[in-house]
């Protein structure tokens, strides 16, 4: 049956994360933003909490994943996004430095055997997918797997990776068989200090700026056999290629929910200061009744509401085990260009304390661009929305 | 707990709506468009289903069922999807009741719901909110109500009063000592005039009427809620998830028919749909429908919890107000100069649209 009120559990939750990132993340924000790629020693304090629903150390005797009781927490992606975005609210470029939250965990929460989880389980982990020749195509990575006996052999160059100088480990991707296709892309873990992998150089970027992302050498980089993420079979079809993209179904709406809370941050101090000057806002108002600036606050709201909304059914749909990739790509599509959107308006709005970095304004515009970008562009994710509705192949609809 | 997916019963309801479009509207829109008329044989399907005899409790004559502002949402959507005037008119009736049972005082209670249970495909009542000018917001009504003795005394000029000619009562909003009230005349009260149907832009399957007040006297015991007064807030809360629960219908339609166009149509040796500049727009058409649905229910969850839903509500109609225009644009895009012509119904999607942002009052969530 519909219903789309808030539960308690949920409300709760999302007050007690709010006050977490306004006591731990908004006091620091401007900080890491001017020194860029330090390392927020104050985010040390999560390195124990279960703050992103990543996974614990598997105890020998617990149930298999797939076994009756062994699934996860119930709720447990609903209740991450909202989790997400309030320590968004906060500061996103801290959220993804958070430590042992990063994409590669959740990859290898996804797919690990238990022997994996063991070795891995408790580590920072990054995701490397990117390559200088290869973005929104990631089935044209040219990244190679050699087998050589009992150790693969990884050659290639891969950037835009995230936690890439604060990761203990880094999920890469690359191809076992060119000749393959997708077929042939498997997902390896490869550990820092490992010869022949190198960090390159840091990115200097527009926003997320407390965020390392990295460039990766890897120069004849061996690694044992086990470290490859799921079968090292090579099939006929796409389905592991299909796999390793159903993670994007559970990442897209996080990266959807982030956009919403930088968002919220800016709405919100744009609020406080209309509050200051003697603008209320008023949910009875007119729109043809009140000044520019108001109507301008009133649609933000109600898109910023849309955002959440497209984004809460997305990882409620997870939750109840329902397949949700078109769900997924219309929150990351919505949430991403609408985040930006605001963003901009915000600073429009806030006038010169929108263009002064006295205030946060100008920095959430910068960090919410990328939530149109990564885990996906936004052309991406409306590609895989027009497909789908429209029912066409990738071969018909390019 | 939260959930995002219909039950049995809200599914039933769904399907049973559209079924019945599908079967009495669907074909038909486009004549009712051009000639102005709905045919009486949908509305009393409709009015068959029940739904507002279902909420109308045990001891006025209805089913004692209690009222489901989600599931209003749900049956506006999809009658709207079919035409937006078929969704005012065939709902109508609970525009006039819902005041009632939310805030009448027994006696009218008493009165109008037993009148209607009696009699479901009889007259019933009309709602009056919006007003010819510039700058009209319901919550500043140019309409005046002042007290008299043992009366109201009326005055103003109303417009978009759906089925005023035929209904028996009108509900009037007008402003009393700072405060906004409804007021409940008959229709052949010698202080009402109801006007020629008005020629507007959209909505043509719909008789709509001005209405004049002229020192219009009413027993001062038709002030709904009696001294009391009526919560207001509530009802413009309720009318605006419904006015968003249409948007969201005649969004639809415009996205589903401008999709299976696109997927037929040919140029340049293939559909047109293959192209992202067409298939970007259709794919923003589909998770903005869904968006403006979301917004729909939220705000009808909150109704449905009984809470205040003065924000949820707002927020879900201008949304609603915005998209209905935006996307509606995109459907007759899509076709391009065959959009343009009357035989499609994106136009008039198109026309419709535009109401959401600017009618008040015309169905109840």
């Amino acid at each position: 049956m519909i219903n789309l009120e808030t539960p308690d559990y949920l409300a709760s939750m999302r007050s007690s994360m709010n006050n977490l990132a306004a006591g731990v993340l908004r006091p620091i924000a401007r900080k890491y933003d001017a020194a860029e790629h330090e390392y927020p020693a104050e985010l040390d304090m999560f390195r124990g909490m279960q703050i992103l629903g990543r996974p614990k150390k598997k105890k020998a005797d617990a149930p298999k994943p797939d076994g009756g009781n062994g699934k996860p927490k119930k709720g447990i992606n609903l209740s991450t996004v909202a989790t997400i975005e309030e320590m968004c609210w906060g500061d996103a470029g801290l959220l993804l430095s958070i430590p042992n939250a990063g994409l590669g965990n959740a990859a290898i929460a996804a797919v690990a055997t238990d022997e994996q989880l063991e070795r891995f389980g408790g580590k920072w982990a990054a995701m490397a997918i990117t390559e200088p020749g290869s973005g929104s195509d990631s089935g044209s990575i040219t990244t190679t797997a050699r087998r050589d006996g009992g150790e693969w052999v990884l050659n290639g160059e891969k950037i835009f990776v995230t936690c890439a100088d604060r990761c203990d480990i880094v999920v890469v991707w690359a191809t076992v068989d060119r000749s393959a296709g997708k077929s042939g892309i498997k997902s390896f873990i490869v550990e820092k200090g490992t010869p022949g992998f190198k960090l390159e150089h840091l990115e200097h970027k527009l926003g997320i700026r407390a965020s390392d992302t990295g460039t990766f050498v890897l120069d004849e980089c061996r690694i044992p056999f086990d470290n490859i993420l799921g079968s090292a079979e090579v099939k006929k079809d796409t389905e592991g290629f299909k796999g390793v993209m159903k993670t994007f179904d559970n990442t897209r709406p996080m990266v959807a929910s982030m956009a919403t809370g930088i968002a919220r941050a800016s709405l919100d101090f744009t609020r406080e200061k209309l509050d200051e000057s003697g603008a209320t806002i008023d949910y009875k108002r007119n729109l043809n009744n009140v000044g520019s600036l108001e109507k301008d606050f009133y649609l933000m709201e109600a898109h910023l509401e849309a955002m959440r909304l497209l984004v809460w059914r997305a990882a409620w749909m997870a939750d109840t085990e329902q397949f949700n990739n078109v769900e997924a790509s219309m929150a990351k599509a919505k949430a991403g260009r609408q985040g930006t959107l605001i963003t901009q308006k915000c600073c429009e709005l806030l006038g010169p304390l929108g263009f002064s970095k006295e205030h946060l304004a100008e920095k959430w515009m910068r960090d919410s661009k990328i939530m149109d970008i990564f885990e996906g562009t936004g052309q991406i994710q409306h590609l895989i929305i027009a497909r789908n509705v429209l029912e066409m192949s990738g071969k018909d609809l390019k | 707990m939260i959930c995002f997916a219909c039950s049995e019963e809200q599914t039933l309801m769904k399907e049973t709506a559209a079924k019945l479009v599908q079967g009495a509207i669907a074909d038909a829109a486009h004549q009712m468009d051009e000639t102005g008329r709905i045919p009486d044989d949908a509305v009393r399907k409709f009015r068959e289903l029940g739904t507002l005899l279902a909420a109308i409790p045990e001891e006025y004559g209805g089913y004692g069922m209690g009222n489901s502002p989600i599931m209003n949402s749900i049956i506006l959507e999809e009658l709207a999807a079919g035409d937006m005037g078929f969704a005012i008119a065939a709902t109508l009736p609970a525009l006039f009741l819902m005041p009632v049972m939310d805030c009448g005082t027994d006696a009218q209670k008493a009165r109008h719901l037993a009148d209607f249970a009696a009699d479901p495909d009889g007259a019933c009542g009309t709602l009056a909110i919006n007003e010819p000018r510039f700058r009209f917001d319901p919550y500043d009504l140019a309409t005046t109500a002042v007290r008299k003795n043992g009366s109201y005394i009326l005055n103003g000029t109303k417009c978009f009063v759906p089925l005023a000619e035929t209904a028996r009562r009108i509900m009037i909003a007008a402003a009393l000592d700072g405060t906004n009230g409804l007021f409940i005349v008959d229709r052949n009260n010698p202080g009402l005039t109801v006007g020629a149907r008005e020629k507007n832009l959209g909505l043509n399957s719909l008789a709509t009427h001005p209405i004049t007040l002229t020192d219009c006297e009413i027993p001062a015991d038709d002030r709904l809620g009696g001294d009391a007064g009526c919560d207001y807030d509530r009802l413009l809360q309720r009318t605006w998830t419904a006015i968003a629960a249409i948007g969201t219908g005649i969004c639809r339609a415009s996205y589903e028919y401008a999709k299976n166009y696109a997927k037929e149509r040919e140029q340049f040796g293939e559909a047109i749909a293959s192209r992202q500049s067409i298939a970007f727009m259709i794919a923003e058409m589909a998770y903005e429908v869904d968006a403006m649905r979301l917004m729909t229910w939220k705000a009808a969850s909150a109704l449905e919890a009984g809470r205040d839903a003065q924000r949820e509500a707002y927020l879900a109609r201008i949304y609603a107000g915005e998209m209905a225009m935006k996307l509606t644009d995109y459907g007759v895009q899509v076709l391009g100069g065959h959009g343009y012509i009357r035989e499609h119904p994106v136009e008039r999607y198109y026309r419709n649209g535009r109401g959401i942002a600017i009618l008040e009052g015309m169905a109840i969530a």
